[in-house]
């Protein structure tokens, strides 16, 4: 079996033994469902380190017969991309399961149920990445909605359950669309004389395909991704539903699952469809500056602290399908590290808001105040995640950002200028909530409130490592993403632009 | 080139102390701003010798270099973490760590009571480090993270305070108009890089020479726009007076001696682009001119004394950028200049703080006086300081600022004649605001508040005060010197070091007319606060210039009405247009799927048409801003 197989199945084993462990004994259920996400994160890094990093085919493969009559097959695989989404998966994991350690009390259903849903989302979250057969990925982006849909709904705060209900049937709807292109895709392939659904001999099938069916089976995908990403202007379920879901939800929510939405962009959209994929370019770039703008002003004028952090990662999805579609080497492999970084960036902030929120008892900003004087280390972990989030220099969110806005630069000046504005736009909407929450006289109702005890402490320390390691060292990240970035570029048939004016070459 | 080991230990040293400033807590509190002095006094030993090996290398040969690892390294992207010092990057070494060191002393003594002390040096550290890597990085990008790095401190020591409001916004302004300075840097980065390839100092200096000239100057007005919000020229300069919210020692290095010229070094730095862009290099020049009298003009009218010197110090950098506009003869008087503002400049901020630190914490010069009596010492460091950022031979800011009079009329023909007017108006001002500082402080009559007890301040704070006196003194003498200066750094400006000099008039004509400047504006304002009675509280029946002044001529009025004002509508805009329009959209498709027989009767009522409307608004605006992006 292979080793990445190993590690989608950890976490399910977890839930199989919290499920046979006492409800009632409700320590012995956490320690259970931390131990497993950390031994699972810990072979996740493991597993990275026997990643052959110049290779650009996938790795621990493995590939099993499923529905023969479809051409259907349980066939799994990592390169470079999906590997760094599976490693920020599962190394957040037990973070937010740490960090949110009282979440799940106090929901609508018991904490065992609560830790069984995070563990089976873990094995989920593993597979959509590590799925190179489009039906298999197709079936495990559609479950992983159940788990999320009963997370909120059962563990959320206020309008919970209509929240839940937009994000599923937002997500549905997408779904709907990628089921209907994949059917297509079947009929194509079966036409063209081998039915196929694996992700590498789909690569070619786009010789075959006329450049309507092409455009069509290529929106059915995106619109999808797009939704799930989200992009302008399909993002309203995030807002309502990070407002809605716990703090450790939402860390699963925008930092890995939305991921899925640009991850697929590059995995399905543009290696089967490439031509599609040049045909929308202008349209996807454009909501991409869209979003990057749009989703930076309604943060400047959120008054709610769960509200701010989702309009910063609309913000921060335009810059990744800003890169991605930028095609060039810069802005892919920037997209990329962008993603990975913006898990770490969006948990800072989900979990230390979270627990100031709990603390406070309430998400509106106003309600803080004067925080630096009362919780100092609470505080300064929020600033420094407000720093990641507006990509200040030395973090790792600055380099993906510049790797990205250089990226699209070289091929779409305009594009790249007007969202460089984000980076004022960025300081605003963080500093803004940062004076309010932070700075100024103490506003009533904060005088008692306390600051990180050692559990919390703990728990974010590994996510400031990272981002502060990476900001000054991005290598071992780049050295794993650049070969897959370049390979999907030249099989998608896309060079970096020449130097304009550089005589030299 | 040679290469050395031990430039990191530069940055390393202040880095350190930060960081366990930062991360030790309160329990540092004992003895964490003596380590965090000391670590900055070893930098500037280090940079001490530096210096010392660079003396004993051939002219030449003096730039070392250092490369640490690969930073960023993706297709033709490839950016090394790498540190550069030659006879540049030593002159700042030495002023931001020596500058650095007194100032971290005097603030041992100055921040003695504050409970927060601790936290006040890791971020002095903090920005020593980021500084340091600003002026020692490689290449553009290099540059960049200090250049964030020292906004962030800046940030952090503005707001030092920042349970009063007033200061927390002072604080969030001065990092958001930065910003909008980094995003010029951003942008000539990446023109950079798509034009010639590269971000490095050395590669964009060997591409500049066959590229184009748009290119170039593209790439030259986005760093003047970078410049500007660093170092508070037109039009990003009005962070700078309400940056003054932060402590005194702050307002000294950070917002005078050493980050608010990080702009005259990066222009200075990128001479090679402004050499092959002269359209570039003029807008230097008319930032740098227009910058000069704006400060001056504001400093005129300030009755607090540390928004006075900071308007002072907006116009004294205004001259560097005016001189760092005019070739490699100005680049030498503007790095002169800058150096020897960095002494007189910190000097005479201390002693503001000094000042301060004997009156309550009064800041409004119309209630002091007299002070000359009661703060001997004080008195004659700031003196000194006036002497030499007025222009008094032989003192320091003489020969800084003359130099670059005499060069700005030597720019040639009508430009010639404007540049040196305007130098010399400016000289005139500054003549004035700075005798009205000194005369309402220190020799008018006292007119304090009833428990006001001036008394002079602690050795601690007067002898790097002291210290920095004896460089407003003779700083500008030994640079002059044989033109040690100049030739100390010909080699960074290649082959355009050897310019020949046109004179318009012989250096003495410029000296005396200079002199000439001041005189008048220091007699004016004797004649209106030494000889005339002071009020106590500022007059109100003041002519419009000086109403204006007060109000910082209407910068801030400005940019609310042009820039705040409109954003906040389009924020609120976007807001409405997500709940109603998007969000409602997406509900009321919603609606229409539930109810299919309410939903028919709606499309007669007009609900179904004005999505339609509204769709085929959208495709449009849409369309059109395809059609511009990806021009």
């Amino acid at each position: 079996m292979s080793s990445l197989v190993i590690l989608a199945l950890l976490p399910l084993i977890g839930a199989v033994l919290v499920g046979v462990l006492p409800s009632s004994n409700e320590l012995l259920i956490k320690q259970a469902a931390l131990g497993t996400t950390i031994l699972t994160g810990l072979f996740g890094i493991y597993i990275a380190t026997q990643f052959v990093a110049s290779d650009t085919a996938f790795q621990f493969v493995q590939k099993n017969e499923w529905i023969p009559s479809f051409a259907i097959n349980f066939s799994v695989g990592v390169d470079g991309l999906s590997l760094v989404l599976i490693l920020m998966s599962v190394i957040l994991t037990p973070i937010v399961v740490l960090a949110g350690w009282h979440e799940s009390e106090g929901g609508r259903w018991s904490v065992k149920v609560f830790y069984i849903l995070v563990l089976i989302l873990e094995t989920m979250m593993i597979g959509v990445f590590a799925a190179t057969d489009v039906f298999l990925f197709y079936v495990i982006f559609e479950a992983m909605l159940i788990p999320v849909y009963f997370l909120i709904g059962g563990y959320g705060s206020g309008e919970r359950a209509a929240a839940a209900v937009k994000f599923l049937i937002y997500s549905l709807f997408g779904g709907l669309l990628m089921l209907a292109s994949i059917i297509g895709i079947y009929v194509v392939s079966s036409n063209a004389g081998y039915a196929s659904f694996d992700i590498t001999e789909l690569a070619d099938l786009h010789t075959v395909m006329s450049s309507t069916t092409q455009n069509l089976l290529f929106l059915g995908f995106f619109i999808a991704f797009a939704i799930k990403a989200p992009l302008w202007p399909l993002h309203t379920w995030l807002p309502d539903a990070a407002k809605a879901g716990s703090p450790g939800t939402s860390v699963l929510l925008l930092g890995v699952l939305d991921k899925v939405g640009t991850f697929g962009m590059i995995r399905f959209c543009i290696t089967i469809f490439p031509d599609a994929s040049k045909t929308f370019t202008p349209l996807i770039i454009t909501l991409s500056v869209i979003s990057i703008l749009y989703g930076a002003f309604l943060a400047i004028r959120a008054t709610d602290l769960k509200r701010l952090i989702a309009y910063t990662s609309i913000s921060h999805f335009g810059f990744i399908t800003m890169g991605i579609f930028a095609m060039t080497s810069q802005g892919h492999s920037g997209a990329t590290l962008y993603m990975f970084n913006h898990g770490f960036s969006t948990a800072a902030l989900f979990i230390v808001g979270g627990w100031m929120i709990s603390r406070r008892g309430s998400s509106t900003i106003a309600d803080f105040g004067g925080l630096q004087r009362i919780t100092p280390v609470m505080a300064w972990m929020f600033f420094f995640a407000g720093m990641s989030s507006l990509a200040l220099p030395g973090l790792s969110s600055f380099v993906s950002e510049f790797l990205v806005l250089v990226g699209t630069y070289t091929r779409y000046p305009v594009a790249a200028i007007i969202a460089t504005f984000g980076i004022v736009l960025a300081a605003l909407y963080i500093l803004i909530p940062v004076q309010r929450a932070l700075h100024g006289p103490t506003t009533p109702g904060n005088e008692h409130l306390k600051d990180l005890n050692l559990r919390e402490k703990i728990a974010i320390a590994p996510v400031v490592a990272v981002i502060v390691a990476f900001g000054f060292y991005p290598s071992p990240l780049l050295n794993i993403i650049n070969p897959a970035a370049t390979h999907v570029l030249e099989k998608a048939g896309f060079t970096d632009p020449a130097p304009t004016e550089n005589a030299g070459k | 080139m040679n290469t050395s080991s031990s430039l990191v230990y530069l940055i390393a040293l202040p880095l350190i102390g930060a960081v366990t400033l930062l991360l030790g807590g309160r329990r540092t509190d004992k003895w964490g701003h003596l380590l965090a002095t000391a670590l900055s006094g070893g930098s500037f030993v280090v940079g001490l010798y530096q210096l010392n090996e660079m003396l004993g290398r051939a002219t030449e040969d003096r730039a070392v270099t250092q490369k640490l690892f690969n930073w960023i390294s993706v297709g033709d992207f490839n950016v090394d973490a790498s540190l550069l010092l030659d006879q540049l990057s030593i002159c700042f070494v030495l002023l931001i760590t020596g500058v650095g060191t007194l100032i971290h002393i005097y603030s041992i003594s100055y921040m003695a009571h504050d409970e927060n002390r601790r936290r006040f040096f890791a971020y002095l550290n903090l920005f020593i480090a980021s500084m340091l890597l600003l002026v020692l990085g490689d290449s553009y990008l290099n540059l960049y993270v200090g250049w964030e790095g020292v906004g962030l401190a800046s940030y952090l020591l503005i707001g030092f305070w920042n349970q009063k409001p007033a200061y927390a916004t002072a604080s969030k302004k001065a990092f958001v108009m930065n910003r909008v300075g980094d995003m010029g840097l951003s942008f000539a980065i990446m023109i950079a890089f798509a034009t010639l390839g590269t971000t490095s100092f050395a590669g964009v200096e060997e591409q500049a020479h066959h590229a184009s000239e748009a290119a170039l100057t593209a790439i030259g007005i986005m760093l003047v726009i970078a410049a500007a919000g660093k170092s508070a020229q037109f039009p990003l300069q009005a962070w700078l007076g309400d940056a003054m919210a932060g402590p005194t020692p702050v307002s000294a290095l950070i917002h005078a001696a050493t980050m608010v010229t990080a702009g005259v070094y990066l222009i200075i730095r990128s001479n090679f682009i402004f050499e092959a862009a002269p359209s570039a290099q003029l807008v230097v020049v008319i930032v740098g001119a227009i910058t000069l009298l704006f400060g001056a003009l504001i400093g005129t009218a300030k009755d607090d004394i540390k928004k006075a010197l900071a308007a002072s110090t907006m116009s004294q950098i205004g001259y560097m950028i005016l001189a760092s506009g005019l070739g490699p003869v100005g680049y030498v008087y503007a790095i002169m200049h800058l150096l020897t503002h960095g002494f007189f400049k910190a000097s005479m901020f201390l002693g503001a703080g000094s000042v301060m630190h004997g009156m309550n914490d009064e800041v409004n010069m119309r209630k002091y006086g007299n002070l000359r009596k009661f703060m001997p010492i004080t008195f004659i460091t700031f003196g000194l300081g006036y002497l030499a950022i007025i222009g008094v031979p032989p003192f320091a800011g003489f020969y800084s600022k003359d130099g670059i009079i005499e060069t700005a009329f030597n720019a040639g023909g009508f430009k010639g004649y404007l540049l040196g007017g305007i130098t010399l108006l400016g000289a005139a001002i500054t003549a004035f605001y700075m005798t009205r500082l000194m005369v309402l402080t220190f020799t008018s009559k006292a007119r304090w508040d009833d428990d006001a007890h001036p008394h002079e301040s602690p050795a601690l704070m007067l002898i790097p005060i002291a210290i920095l006196s004896i460089g407003s003194v003779a700083s500008g003498f030994l640079f002059k010197q044989g033109d040690a200066l100049k030739n100390w750094l010909k080699p960074v400006f290649g082959e355009h070091g050897d310019h020949h000099e046109e004179h318009l008039f012989e250096p003495i004509v410029v000296s005396a007319m200079a002199l000439t400047a001041v005189v008048i504006g220091v007699s004016i304002a004797l004649k209106k606060y030494q000889f005339t009675e002071v009020a106590k509280v500022a007059p109100e029946n003041v002519s419009i210039f000086t109403r204006m002044a007060r109000k910082d001529l209407g910068q801030d009025a400005f940019n609310e009405a042009v820039f705040m004002r409109p954003g906040q509508a389009i924020t609120e805009l976007a807001e409405k247009v997500d709940v109603k329009v998007i969000d409602g959209a997406v509900h009321g498709v919603g609606r229409m799927a539930i109810g299919s027989g309410s939903a028919l009767r709606k499309t007669q009522s007009g609900f179904a048409r004005s999505y339609a409307a509204l769709i085929l608004v959208g495709t449009i605006v849409l369309l059109a801003g395809i059609w511009v992006v990806t021009q």
